[in-house]
C-alpha cells in the first residue's frame, strides 16, 4: 500500500462528502415536526427594559410560544457560566456578574437577547418577533475601553465598579520599576490590537430535541467541544444530568475559537424543546454572528522595554486594556492573562517582565478566544515593540532580535512569566525564513519598486506561542474549571478495521485523515480502513474538544496511549495463539511476529481471536479489542518561527499589495505536510486580514457600524497573495508523537510582520508605528504628511 | 400559493412557495437539496452559488418564483452518475482546497463558471479576481486557486493553462 503514515501528505478522507454536497451541518438537519425560532435581539447598546409586551407577537400566524428572560427565570434556568476565574492583584476573585440567558431588566450590548417566537416557519417567527413591542430606557454606553475606565463612566453592570472585571498582574514590578530606572536606554510603545469578528463561513445553529418517553434531550450544535457544552448547559444553565443530555457537533463550518463557547441559542432551544415536546431549530442570520458570536483582541497596551546600551533587553513593563463585551463569554477572562502575558518573553531572553492587565466590561459583544486568542496580541505588541528598538537604537532589525533570542542549547527553558519552553531553535527558523524571503536581495526590490513610484518594505516577526492545552493541574491553579485532558478510545473491529472515537473536534483542521495516519503509522492499518468519529457525546466516551491547537499533541497522545493498550493486549493474545512467551511477541506493521522465529499473527487474527475467543486465554484476559485512554499532558507545547512579509504601497492611494509572504514555522512533527501548510495558509490570511481590513467598529454610542459582511472587510482572494509554507522541526520532548501544533501559529506570527513591512516601507516619512487596520486611508494620511487618523476613526 | 415549475439537476419538479420564497430556500427547505449552503444575507460570501441555465447565480439573491422554467445545477449534481467526480471537485481534492467544506460548494459552482467563461486560458490575477463574490476563511485562497488552474487544462481538454 503507498505508504499513509506520520508525514505522507494522504488526500483528505472527508473531501468527498464536503465536495459532493453531503455535508452534514447543522442547519442541515431536520427532525421531525420541527419547529422554528427566532431570536428578537436589543437594537440598543444599553437600555433598561421597562417592559416587554408579546400579545401581538404570540396571536401571529403559526406562532406557538413567545418567551422572554421571565419565562426561563420562572423555570430555574441558570445564567451562562464562566469556566475560569482570575483573582485581582490583591488576591480577591474577580467580578462575574450574573449572565442571563435571555436578557433581563436590561440590555447590555446590540444583539443581547430579549425575546424568543417560536412558530411553525423560520420566516412566521421572524415576522412575528417584528410584533413584540419593547419598551426601552436609554442608558449611556460605555462603547470602548477608553471609554469604559474613564471617570464617571456608565456601569455595564450596577454593582462592577469602574466597568472593572479584575486588575490582575504578572512579575515583580518593584524590581523591574528598578531595572527600568538603571536602563542606558527605554523604548516605549503605545498599541492597540484591533477588535475582530470571526466569521467562521458557517453561521451558528442548534436544534433541540426532547423525547418525552425518556426524558433525553439531545442538542445539535456548532460547536468545537460538545462534551463541554453539555457540561455547562447540563449542571449549570438547564439542570439536565449527563445522561439525560445528548450534545451532537456535526460536521461544522469552521470555529477559530468562536464555536468554543456555550451560547444562549443553545439552552434556548433545548429548554423550549422540553417545554414544547417539539424538536426547535435556530440558525443565525449572518447579522446576528456579527452581534452575538464572541468577537476577538481588542486590548489597549503601553509597552516598554528597558535595554543596555549594547542593545540586550533588560526588562519589559506592559500595561493592557482588555476588552471584556458586556458579559464574560466561557472563557473570556484567561485570553488576556495566562494567554497573553505568559507569552511575553516570546522568543527572547529578557530576564524580567512585568505586565498589568485590567479586563473591562463594555456595552459590547461579548469578547473571548479568536484564532491564537491572547498570543497573537503578547506576539503583535512584542515585535513591533522589537522593531521599535531596532529605530530607537539604530540596531539592524534582524540584529537585534538574534542577539536577545533564547540560545538553541538552552533548552528547556524557564520563562520568567511561569512558562517553561521544552524545545525549539529561534535561529534555525529565522535563518530559513530569511534565505526564502531572498532577505538580502531586498533592497534592490526596494529600489526597482521606487522605480515604479512604488514604497516598497519588509517586516520579520519571529514568534513563539503555547498550545497543545493543557496541564489540569496547572490550568487549575490558574483558575480554570475545566480539566484540560483528551480522551481516545479505539475499537480494533473484529475483521481488523478500526474505528477512533476522539473527544477532540474537527471543523475544518482534517482530523479524519490526520488521526487515521496516526492509526495507520502505530498499527499498520491501512487508512481507508479507519474511521475517526468526533462530535458526539453519545458516542465518545469524553472529550475536551479542540481549540489552541490541541487535538494533536493532547488528543493524538491520547489516541497513542490507547493503541499502546491494544498492542499489549493483543500481544498477549499472539503469545497465547502462538505459544511463545509475551516477553518474545514483537508487533511491527500490522503483524505479532515471535522474535526469533518465523511465526506470524496478523492484527486481524489477533482481533478476530478477541471476538470469537474460542481458542483464548480467557482465564486471564477479557475478550475483545476495545481500549480507551485519557491523557493530561504535562506541559504547554511551545511553537515557533519566523514570517517575513513584502509589501508595496501605492502612493497615490495608500493600496497596499503584500507581494511575498513567507513563514517558517516549528510546529513539531509533522502528521500530514499538505494540512499543515494549509493551516499555515489559513492562518496568515487571518492575520493578514487583521493587519490591513478587518476592524469590528463600534460608534461611541455602541452601535455596531461594521455589522454586516458589506461593512466588515473579509479577506478575498485578490487581497491575499501566495502564501509560501516550510518548517523547520524541533521536537516537543514531552509527548510521544514529537507534535507541538499548527493551527494558531499563521495567525500569530503574520499581524506584526505586515506593519513592520509598512513602516519600513514607510521609513522616510518618520513613521514608528501604524495601528491595524493599516488601511489605504491611514496610509495615505501618512504620505501625504498628515497624521494617520486613530483606530476607530 | 404560487407554483414554480424548474428543473434541478436534471429532475423537474413543481413546488409550491411564498412570494417571497429565495431559490436557496426551494433548494434545502423543499426539495432536501442542502449542500448549498447559506453564509451571509447581504449576497457577499457566495456559500450558496449554483448554476442557473448554465451560469453561476447566488441563490441566495434570487426568488424561487425568477427560476420557474429554469434548469438549476447544484453541488449535488455534479458529478456523474456512475459517482465519478467532475474534474473541479478532483482538483480541489488534489490541491487541498477545502478545510470545512462549508464554502465549497458555491466555490467549486463559481470556480467551474469561471473556468467556463475563459476557454482562452486563465491567469492567476484572473482566478482572484473572479473569486470576487465567494468568501473562504479556511484556507487563504492559496489552494483554491492552485485547484482552480489544475482544473483547467482537465476542463478544456488542453495541455494547459496559458498564462
Amino acid at each position: 500500500m503507498p505508504f499513509e503514515g506520520i508525514g505522507a501528505s494522504v488526500r483528505r478522507k472527508e473531501d468527498a462528502r464536503f465536495l459532493s454536497g453531503r455535508g452534514n451541518y447543522t442547519d442541515d438537519i431536520n427532525r421531525p415536526g420541527q419547529l422554528h425560532a427566532f431570536i428578537r435581539r436589543s437594537d440598543r447598546p444599553h437600555a433598561r427594559i421597562n417592559s416587554i409586551d408579546t400579545t401581538a407577537a404570540a396571536k401571529a400566524p403559526g406562532v406557538v410560544a413567545v418567551y422572554t428572560g421571565a419565562d426561563m427565570a420562572a423555570d430555574n434556568v441558570g445564567g451562562l457560566p464562566c469556566g475560569w476565574q482570575i483573582h485581582n492583584k490583591d488576591g480577591s476573585p474577580m467580578a462575574e456578574p450574573p449572565h442571563p440567558v435571555i436578557a433581563v431588566g436590561k440590555v447590555r450590548h446590540v444583539g443581547d437577547p430579549v425575546a424568543v417566537v417560536i412558530a411553525d416557519t423560520k420566516q412566521a417567527a421572524k415576522d412575528a418577533a417584528e410584533l413584540i413591542v419593547i419598551d426601552y430606557q436609554d442608558l449611556p454606553a460605555a462603547a470602548s475601553l477608553r471609554d469604559a475606565v474613564a471617570s464617571g463612566a456608565a456601569l455595564v453592570h450596577d454593582d462592577v465598579p469602574g466597568n472593572i472585571c479584575y486588575d490582575w498582574h504578572i512579575g515583580d514590578k518593584a524590581m523591574i520599576d528598578a531595572a527600568f530606572a538603571g536602563a542606558a536606554k527605554v523604548v516605549k510603545l503605545d498599541l492597540t490590537n484591533n477588535r475582530l469578528i470571526p466569521n467562521a463561513m458557517e453561521p451558528r445553529a442548534a436544534v433541540g430535541e426532547f423525547d418525552g418517553h425518556s426524558g433525553d434531550y439531545t442538542l445539535y450544535t456548532t460547536s468545537q467541544n460538545p462534551h463541554v457544552i453539555r457540561l455547562l448547559m447540563g449542571a449549570f444553565v438547564l439542570h439536565i444530568p449527563e445522561n439525560k443530555l445528548r450534545v451532537v457537533a456535526p460536521d461544522v463550518g469552521g470555529g477559530f475559537g468562536s464555536k468554543i463557547y456555550h451560547y444562549a441559542e443553545e439552552a434556548i432551544v433545548t429548554w423550549a424543546a422540553g417545554k414544547l415536546r417539539r424538536p426547535v431549530k435556530w440558525t443565525a442570520e449572518r447579522n446576528e454572528s456579527f452581534m452575538s458570536d464572541a468577537h476577538g483582541r481588542d486590548h489597549d497596551s503601553t509597552a516598554e522595554m528597558a535595554l543596555d546600551a549594547n542593545g540586550n533587553f533588560l526588562a519589559l513593563r506592559i500595561s493592557t486594556l482588555a476588552n471584556m463585551g458586556g458579559y464574560l463569554s466561557t472563557f473570556a477572562p484567561c485570553i488576556p492573562t495566562y494567554l497573553y502575558a505568559t507569552l511575553l518573553a516570546g522568543v527572547y531572553k529578557t530576564p524580567l517582565i512585568y505586565c498589568e492587565v485590567k479586563a473591562v466590561f463594555t456595552n459590547t459583544v461579548p469578547v473571548d478566544a479568536y484564532r491564537g486568542a491572547g498570543r497573537p496580541e503578547a506576539t503583535f505588541l512584542l515585535e513591533r515593540l522589537v522593531d521599535a528598538c531596532a529605530h530607537d537604537t539604530g540596531m539592524d532589525r534582524v540584529a537585534i532580535r538574534r542577539q536577545n533570542f533564547i540560545a538553541a542549547d538552552a533548552f528547556p527553558y524557564q520563562t520568567p512569566v511561569a512558562l517553561q519552553y521544552d524545545s525549539g531553535n529561534y535561529q534555525a527558523t529565522l535563518d530559513g525564513c530569511l534565505k526564502a524571503a531572498d532577505y538580502a536581495g531586498f533592497e534592490g526590490r526596494r529600489a526597482a519598486a521606487a522605480a515604479r513610484g512604488k514604497l516598497r518594505g519588509i517586516g520579520v516577526s519571529t514568534y513563539i506561542e503555547a498550545c497543545g492545552i493543557a496541564p489540569s493541574a496547572v490550568v487549575g491553579s490558574l483558575g480554570a474549571r475545566a480539566g484540560l485532558y483528551e480522551v481516545a478510545n479505539i475499537k480494533v473491529h473484529p475483521t481488523g478495521s478500526v474505528t477512533v472515537y476522539t473527544g477532540t473536534h474537527s471543523h475544518g483542521q482534517g482530523h479524519e485523515t490526520t488521526l487515521a495516519q496516526l492509526v495507520c503509522e502505530q498499527l499498520g492499518v491501512p487508512i481507508e480502513q479507519v474511521d475517526v468519529v468526533h462530535g458526539d457525546t453519545a458516542k465518545i466516551p469524553f472529550g475536551m474538544g479542540t481549540y489552541g491547537s490541541r487535538s494533536l499533541a493532547v488528543g493524538g497522545t491520547a489516541m497513542v496511549k490507547a493503541m499502546d493498550k491494544i498492542i499489549a493486549k493483543g500481544k498477549k493474545i499472539a503469545a497465547h495463539l502462538m505459544e511463545a512467551s509475551v516477553d518474545d511477541i514483537e508487533f511491527k506493521d500490522n503483524k505479532f511476529t515471535v522474535a526469533g522465529t518465523d511465526k506470524v499473527k496478523s492484527l486481524t487474527d489477533i482481533s478476530l481471536a478477541a471476538y470469537v475467543p474460542h481458542n483464548y486465554p480467557i482465564d486471564e484476559l477479557e475478550p475483545g479489542l476495545d481500549e480507551t485512554a485519557f491523557y493530561d499532558p504535562k506541559n504547554f507545547t511551545f511553537p515557533g518561527g519566523c514570517h517575513i512579509a513584502e509589501v508595496e504601497i501605492d502612493r497615490d492611494t495608500g493600496i497596499v499589495e503584500v507581494v511575498n509572504f513567507v513563514a517558517v514555522d516549528d510546529v513539531g512533527r509533522v502528521i500530514n505536510p499538505m494540512i499543515v501548510e494549509g493551516q499555515v495558509q489559513g492562518g496568515v490570511a487571518q492575520g493578514i486580514g487583521q493587519a490591513l481590513l478587518e476592524h469590528a467598529v463600534y460608534d461611541s454610542s455602541g452601535q455596531l457600524l461594521s455589522g454586516s459582511m458589506m461593512d466588515y472587510t473579509m479577506p478575498r482572494a485578490d487581497d491575499l497573495p501566495n502564501i509560501t509554507v516550510a518548517t523547520e522541526t524541533t521536537l516537543c520532548t514531552h509527548n510521544p508523537l514529537g507534535v507541538k501544533g499548527c493551527g494558531e501559529v499563521g495567525a500569530i506570527g503574520s499581524p506584526p510582520a505586515i506593519i513592520n513591512a509598512l513602516v519600513d516601507a514607510l521609513k522616510a516619512y518618520g513613521v514608528r508605528h501604524i495601528e491595524m487596520p493599516a488601511t489605504p486611508q491611514k496610509l495615505w494620511s501618512i504620505i501625504q504628511g498628515g497624521a494617520p487618523r486613530m483606530a476607530a476613526e | 400559493m404560487p407554483q414554480v415549475t424548474l428543473t434541478v439537476n436534471g429532475k423537474q419538479h413543481t413546488v409550491e412557495v411564498e412570494n417571497r420564497t429565495l431559490l436557496v430556500e426551494l433548494l434545502r427547505e423543499k426539495l432536501g437539496l442542502t449542500g448549498t449552503h447559506v453564509g451571509c444575507d447581504t449576497s457577499q460570501c457566495g456559500a450558496c452559488v449554483v448554476h442557473v441555465d448554465g451560469v453561476s447565480a447566488k441563490s441566495c439573491t434570487m426568488l424561487a418564483l425568477q427560476a420557474d422554467g429554469t434548469s438549476v445545477l447544484t453541488i449535488e449534481g455534479l458529478a456523474a452518475a456512475d459517482g465519478a467526480l467532475h474534474p473541479m471537485q478532483e482538483m480541489f481534492r488534489e490541491h487541498h482546497a477545502l478545510q470545512c467544506g462549508f464554502c465549497t460548494p458555491g466555490m467549486v459552482m463559481s470556480a467551474i463558471d469561471l473556468v467556463n467563461s475563459h476557454p482562452q486560458g486563465l491567469t492567476e490575477k484572473q482566478i482572484r479576481e473572479g473569486l470576487e463574490g465567494n468568501l473562504c476563511r479556511c484556507t487563504g485562497y492559496h489552494n483554491i486557486v492552485k485547484a482552480i488552474a489544475a482544473a483547467w487544462p482537465l476542463m478544456h481538454g488542453r495541455a494547459a493553462a496559458a498564462e
